[in-house]
């Protein structure tokens, strides 16, 4: 801890401030969900489907693909992921089943 | 059973995969803050009001170098840019939410947005108290998570090396789901594409704000074609 308390309490303050502007803003800027521009729901029609393919790359944006292990135990489980789900299509079991794999993975064979 | 707690137990199971994320992210951010000289109510206190995964861990950065609020600020907004989308998709969803709403507001996460926005209650279920409870019981996941790693931190000896990858496939098997429920792919497709060709051009620090931009392009310029195809 190199800040004081009352410095360390106006950063997460800060951080605070800033997180809640990035959640609201659309909510201020379009109070009235009767009164919002078609254009603005067309985007919120497709921006769902958009933004959980953007989570995906980006929960997996640190992965190397140019040093070893190539991305192999991500690209393993992902796979793992989606050939379970499309078999089973329960979504606990992918998810739980494709965790431990990972783990396994990296914790022993890609050690 | 009261509505209340028949919302409760239909959220229950979709908040499972992320009890389990969050338990563990919660329980690493603890122990970091406490490795940085920032005690416990210090850490539970960030994950109480702050709320944003990935920020409080950039935010032990921010308490651990010189003091500078506007650019803790301005990070922060660039990092949780994302969220922007998020707002713009729940508009009509958290639309009548009443007193509940500022809470879901405050309370979406990266998680509980992709359970929420594609999940409809079962039927017989209020659905603004299936959304608040789901947010809730992620809430109080991550400063539980936090809480425990924060005071008995110290004690781990299991390897959870690896645990973070349950997001991944929580957000994978949601693409496959809404995939699934859609003829119209061109938005998912957008999104997994676009964001990838930003990250290889811009790099894993930069490429969330250039991706959002260009998915925006890129949709609005096929708006007619898209708009047809797309089903809620």
């Amino acid at each position: 801890m190199i800040l004081s308390a009352q410095q360390a309490l106006v950063i997460i303050a800060a951080v605070c401030i800033g997180t809640i502007l990035t959640r609201a803003l659309p909510f201020i800027l379009f109070p009235d969900q009767n009164a919002t521009p078609p254009y603005i729901v067309y985007l919120g029609k497709v921006l769902p489907f958009a933004a959980i393919g953007l989570l995906v790359i980006y929960c997996l944006r640190n992965v190397s693909l140019l040093s070893a292990p190539y991305g192999l135990p991500e690209a393993i489980a992902v796979l793992f992921v989606i050939a379970l789900h499309l078999w089973k299509n329960n979504s606990l079991l992918s998810i739980g089943g494709g965790t431990v794999l990972y783990m396994l993975l990296v914790q022993t064979v890609f050690n | 059973m009261s509505p209340k707690l028949r919302a409760l137990k239909a959220a229950f199971p979709y908040t499972i995969p992320i009890w389990a994320g969050f338990i563990f992210l919660g329980f690493a951010f603890g122990i970091l803050m406490n490795s940085k000289g920032y005690s416990a109510q210090w850490s539970i206190l960030m994950s109480l009001i702050i709320y944003a995964g990935s920020m409080q861990f950039v935010a032990v950065n921010l308490l651990t170098s010189v003091f500078n609020p506007l650019n803790a600020l301005l990070i922060t907004l660039v990092i949780n840019a994302r969220h922007l989308f998020y707002g713009v998709s729940m508009l009509e969803k958290y639309g009548g939410a009443g007193w509940k709403k500022p809470y879901l507001i405050f309370g979406m996460v990266d998680e509980t947005f992709s359970v929420l926005c594609s999940t409809e209650p079962p039927p017989g279920v209020d659905k603004y108290w299936f959304m608040f409870f789901v947010t809730l019981l992620d809430h109080i996941y991550w400063v539980a998570g936090t809480a425990l790693g924060a005071f008995f931190g110290a004690m781990v000896s299991f390897d959870t090396k690896g645990i973070d990858f349950v997001m991944t496939a929580l957000f994978v098997v949601i693409f496959i789901n809404q995939w699934k429920s859609q003829q119209q792919h061109s938005p998912a497709l957008a999104g997994l594409a676009l964001s990838l060709v930003c990250l290889l051009i811009f790099g894993p620090q930069g490429f969330i704000i250039p991706a959002m931009l260009l998915i925006v392009v890129v949709l609005s310029i096929f708006r007619k074609r898209i708009d047809k195809g797309v089903e809620i």
